[in-house]
């Protein structure tokens, strides 16, 4: 009995962790760096305080962030054909997934750029620098460090969310498991043998999130005080 | 050079600047006195648009300005040439003490890198900081602080630089350092308008000095009457005040 288990987990190991590396990894990468462009855009018309976008904004971040992720991803696959737009799995997935961590994450950015002490922004315009200049060069580098622990939370919640891609016909590391299951009627072990993986995926990023902290820890010498 | 013509400003129900006439000739330099609440800051601040004025009048470099409706790109030609040194200094964070000179440089006024670190370099010598180019502010004292504040506000040669209580948040100990260099850019002819507490400077370097109170400029004149002999009894009572503080602390 738990020879086969082994052998079970052990053979299916490979089977798992391949669509993980082909398609669970590359969900999540894509996703969260197009979301990371949507957030970036949505807070800063928020903090722009630029009329009809904000409002815009205000707007797309209380739809998604009170609809359930799982229905965003029925909408786009399921939904958006009945009105011509036919989607493959994949795209569909990253549509929903950028869309829904746009949303989370544009609101860790905005409340980043808040952060800043106003006077870095007036003393911008006193060196005659324009709006925007003082937003990418001052502003947005130092709320990324305020951010930066925020929005990691936000990627390793998005890695595992990918799993509910597997409701919509994406093959991941999740419907592959549960193809397994469904065959050898192991799926305690195997469910667990998912978890698993899933959880060194985080551990690594965890452990990069550390490795990012450290380094931002130690730019413009914050924390090495001497007079 | 400088003038200001019947500026009014609220915030809110509360009006902080009640009409005030301001002038600033070029080589003056020009001290704002008075008691905390009187507005000194607050004109300060309209006239780099850091607050909008609801009403009043700007010239500068004889160009006229209704300070209720001002463009974009007349209050970026203004911020260009002039210069603004902030009570919390607020240098830029993520920038070294060059960085923080040679950014306004390099990014607003075009000026090729090497060209804008020569000058941002001689700046900071010049406020004697010539060994802490690459430090940045978490690594500086408030006094080596503010004195990059004046070296970015005097780096772009502006036709007048504007100090906000450039002291008021420093150590007693390290007011000194920011004073001398403020007395040494007076004697050097720059044009300056300065908020301050320091009797000291508005005694030694004033060309002109107004005292405010209330939203309204309360007297004007030479340090000498302003300071030795004020007519107004609002200036007297100020001043008997601050004196007797002094007497305190001997």
């Amino acid at each position: 009995m738990t020879e086969r288990i082994v052998s079970i987990l052990i053979s299916s190991f490979w089977q798992i962790l391949l669509p993980g590396l082909v398609t669970t990894i590359p969900l999540t990468v894509i996703s969260f760096a197009i979301g990371l462009v949507i957030a970036l855009f949505t807070a800063i018309v928020q903090a722009a305080d630029i009329k009809g976008l904000k409002q815009a904004a205000r707007f797309y971040v209380w739809v998604i962030r009170g609809t359930p992720l799982l229905v965003q991803l029925y909408i786009i696959f399921y939904g958006l054909p009945g009105f011509g737009v036919l989607l493959d799995a994949f795209p569909a997935a990253v549509i929903a997934f950028s869309i829904n961590v746009g949303a989370y994450t544009s609101e860790t950015i905005r409340a980043a750029i808040l952060s800043v002490p106003k006077g870095q922004m007036e003393a911008g315009y006193c060196a005659g620098l324009s709006y925007g200049q003082i937003m990418r060069r001052i502003i947005l580098p130092q709320a990324l460090k305020v951010a930066f622990p925020t929005l990691f939370n936000s990627l390793i919640g998005l890695t595992k969310d990918t799993s509910l891609a597997a409701n919509i016909t994406v093959l991941e590391m999740f419907m592959a498991t549960q193809r397994i299951a469904a065959r050898t009627y192991e799926p305690f072990a195997l469910y667990c043998e998912v978890g698993v993986i899933y959880l060194l995926m985080c551990t690594v990023l965890t452990k990069l999130q550390k490795y990012g902290e450290r380094k931002l820890n130690k730019s413009y010498g914050a924390g090495t005080a001497e007079v | 050079m400088l003038e200001i013509r019947n500026i009014h400003k609220s915030f809110h129900q509360n009006e902080v600047l009640k009409g005030v006439d301001i002038e600033v000739q070029k080589g003056d330099v020009v001290v704002i006195l008075g008691p905390s609440g009187s507005g000194k800051t607050t004109l300060l601040r309209c006239m780099n648009f850091l607050e909008r004025a609801d009403q009043g009048t700007l010239v500068f470099d004889e160009k006229e300005l209704n300070l209720r409706k001002v463009h974009k790109k007349e209050i970026r030609e203004i911020r260009m040439k002039t210069g603004f040194v902030f009570q919390n200094y607020n240098l830029f964070l993520n920038k070294t003490a060059l960085e923080n000179v040679t950014e306004g440089l390099i990014i607003a006024r075009k000026i090729p890198a090497e060209e804008a670190e020569a000058i941002g370099k001689q700046a900071l010598d010049k406020v004697g900081l010539s060994e802490r180019y690459h430090y940045y502010p978490s690594q500086l004292s408030g006094g080596q602080q503010q004195r990059v504040g004046i070296a970015r506000a005097i780096a772009a040669n502006p036709e007048v630089i504007f100090f906000d209580e450039p002291t008021s948040a420093l150590d007693p100990e390290l007011i000194d350092d920011v004073l001398q260099v403020m007395k040494r850019l007076a004697r050097e002819g720059t044009t300056m308008v300065v908020v301050t507490h320091e009797m000291s400077f508005a005694r030694e370097v004033a060309s002109k000095v107004y005292f405010m109170d209330g939203g309204v400029v309360v007297e004007s004149g030479t340090p000498r009457d302003v300071l030795l002999h004020p007519k107004e009894e609002r200036t007297k009572q100020f001043f008997r005040r601050i004196n007797r503080e002094v007497e305190y602390y001997i």
